[in-house]
């Protein structure tokens, strides 16, 4: 039984093992060596039968051992959390702000895209993110979930933990869901159905899949030390990104970008009002957001243990810092706090701690939520307005400049000498805590996040302008200004 | 006849009808409206975007009394909508020539 078959090695950590250096990026520094790490506890104890020490490369009779049920019934509540966020928080999230004559239209292009991807995902995205291949991508090992059973496992950030791959695969599954109906709400109010769809397919494939694999995929900590190079380049590097905030939120964040300006404005836009038409709903929808970030983030410590509790409280905390402080802004800038604002402000806290939920201690949680609002508050409502583009729900000035600011800002609130966990370096058998360098971690986050907006922005406008030069990207100007709801979906989202 | 039609602010409704209805006035129309006049709308901000409303709701009565009524009406609408700030509205009053009660086919007064 090769590991390729029998088991998934995941993470969200980088553990810069012997770090074969890429001709492409040879340049790099030399703290991609260094910067191995992770959040493995206390290993030896959690692994039940091993009586003398932990087992280096575990058969798959003996991971069955060493499967914890609180971990297991932790993997799929979480998982269930995460679907929460797309449906139908972020649906009503977004529908909220947009015109009555539009709100099934999001409702539909978010719950479609979750059901899409989720098929996307077992059939080939699971493998092409979780199985080795070369730097960039997987393979085509576990190909529509072959070779995975109810006794196969996927491994934790500890020695000797493993969780079933299914609930490993349902878990990661979640997160293929949301991150492309994340991207909707930049074109919001102007985007023809079918390419949409279309569009989700191939940007799942060539974006997501490939950005997933280059910051998750690993060898697992049972496993690294005699497979020294098996690992994805950014973790490789030693990228800290605990729960997502390079994958999920820079990827998502701007391919909004490209497409909105690839789309182009909405009619009107500009000269016509296009106030939000339920502020209600979008409450509802930002708070049910911060509730499934819980599994989102928590769950991402794929054990359910003290961590998981660390990576909970801080998701609480420095959302909380984030909407408190969007609000004071609100409150010197316009003399009135708004609730759009103050739930603006939480969901790009929650945005912001995603990459350090893990990592940072409450304290500066709380910090990097009062500073992120800050800067999401300047793109929004100042710069956006001056570049004149038509980023309807703010999808990049929340979740690609979020996502920056928390992927960098988890260099510094990771720092053990801030209170953070700092890296755990797989290198060595057992692991150990790795010896952690601020600025150097500083300089990998920036490599990182380059690299995932370069990426993601060349397969995006690829996608885009060759969906609108084939099947067109926008409906009629009759059908816009109809509203979408009626025009794609013959329905409307309120008959009074 | 007279038709008194009144442009009131929405929160002044119950007032004016309790003080009509004490007048002797049997029934009114209402109906929920926008508009302008010297009180402009008011700016919302939705993240930096401001939108100014320039149309302000407003409640419409509409109610036909005799000629001998309709000074009083005039006041006791004055009196009971009125707050003193701009946006209190108008009040129009209009000759009727003919009424006509469905149900019996009374006309005239004896159709209020």
């Amino acid at each position: 039984m090769t590991k390729g078959e029998n088991m998934t090695f995941a993470n969200r950590f980088a553990a810069g093992a012997g770090a074969a250096g890429l001709a492409l990026f040879a340049a790099l520094p030399a703290w991609a060596q260094e910067a191995a790490t992770a959040v493995a506890a206390a290993p030896a104890e959690t692994a039940a039968p091993a009586a003398d020490g932990p087992i280096k490369g575990p058969t798959v009779e003996q991971m069955a051992g060493m499967v914890d049920k609180g971990d297991t019934a932790w993997m799929l509540v979480s998982a269930a959390l995460v679907l929460l966020m797309s449906i139908p928080a972020l649906a009503l999230f977004y529908g909220g702000l947009v015109r009555t004559k539009n709100m099934l239209s999001l409702l539909m292009q978010v719950f479609m895209i979750v059901s899409v991807a989720a098929l996307v995902w077992v059939s080939w995205g699971y493998s092409l993110a979780f199985t080795s291949g070369s730097p960039f991508i997987g393979g085509f090992d576990k190909i529509f979930l072959q070779g995975v059973n109810a006794g196969t496992f996927a491994a934790t950030f500890s020695n000797n933990v493993y969780i079933p791959e299914y609930a490993f695969i349902a878990f990661q599954m979640t997160f293929a869901c949301i991150t492309p109906a994340l991207i909707v709400g930049a074109f919001a109010e102007r985007i023809k159905f079918t390419p949409l769809i279309v569009f989700t397919v191939l940007w799942l494939t060539f974006a997501y899949f490939p950005i997933a694999h280059m910051v998750w995929y690993w060898a697992g900590p049972d496993f690294l030390v005699d497979a020294p190079t098996d690992y994805g380049l950014l973790w490789g590097w030693g990228a800290l990104d605990f729960a997502g905030g390079t994958v999920v939120h820079i990827n998502a964040g701007v391919a909004g970008l490209i497409g909105c300006l690839i789309v182009g404005p909405r009619l009107g836009f500009g000269k016509e009002a296009t106030p939000p038409h339920s502020m209600t709903m979008t409450m509802i929808g930002a708070a049910l957001l911060w509730v499934g970030w819980f599994g989102f983030n928590a769950g991402s410590n794929l054990e359910s243990n003290g961590l998981a509790a660390l990576a909970f409280v801080n998701t609480f905390v420095a959302t909380a810092a984030a909407a408190v402080s969007w609000a004071l802004i609100e409150q010197f800038r316009h003399g009135k706090p708004s609730l759009l604002g103050a739930v603006t402000g939480a969901v790009a806290g929650l945005v912001a701690i995603t990459p350090a939920s893990g990592f940072a201690a409450p304290m500066t949680a709380i910090l990097l939520g009062l500073v992120v609002s800050p800067i999401c508050f300047f793109f929004v409502s100042y710069l956006k307005g001056k570049l004149k583009y038509d980023d309807t729900l703010d999808v990049f000035g929340v979740h690609g400049i979020g996502g920056i600011v928390g992927a960098l800002g988890t260099a510094i609130v990771a720092d053990p000498s801030l209170g953070g966990q700092g890296f755990f370096d797989y290198t060595v058998f057992p692991a150990v805590p790795g010896e952690y360098n601020m600025a150097g971690q500083f300089m990998t986050q920036l490599w990182a996040v380059g690299t995932t907006i370069l990426w993601t922005s060349i397969v995006s406008a690829v996608l885009f302008y060759g969906l609108k030069l084939t099947t067109g990207l926008r409906p009629s100007e009759e059908a816009e200004r109809e509203g979408l709801d009626l025009a794609e979906h013959g329905e409307r989202a309120y008959n009074y | 006849m007279k038709l008194i039609l009144a442009i009131i602010k929405p929160f002044k409704l119950d007032e004016v009808r309790e003080a009509l209805t004490g007048l002797g006035i049997a029934g009114m129309t209402v109906t929920e409206v926008k508009g302008f006049g010297r009180q402009k709308g008011q700016t919302e901000i939705y993240r930096g975007a401001e939108y100014a409303t320039n149309m302000v709701p407003k409640v419409k009565i509409e109610l036909v009394c005799d000629d001998a009524l309709a000074a009083r009406v005039v006041e006791t609408l004055q009196q009971t909508a009125g707050t003193g700030s701009i946006g209190d509205g108008k009040i129009f009053v209009l000759d009727v020539g003919q009424a006509v009660r469905i149900r019996t086919g009374e006309t005239g007064e004896a159709a209020l």
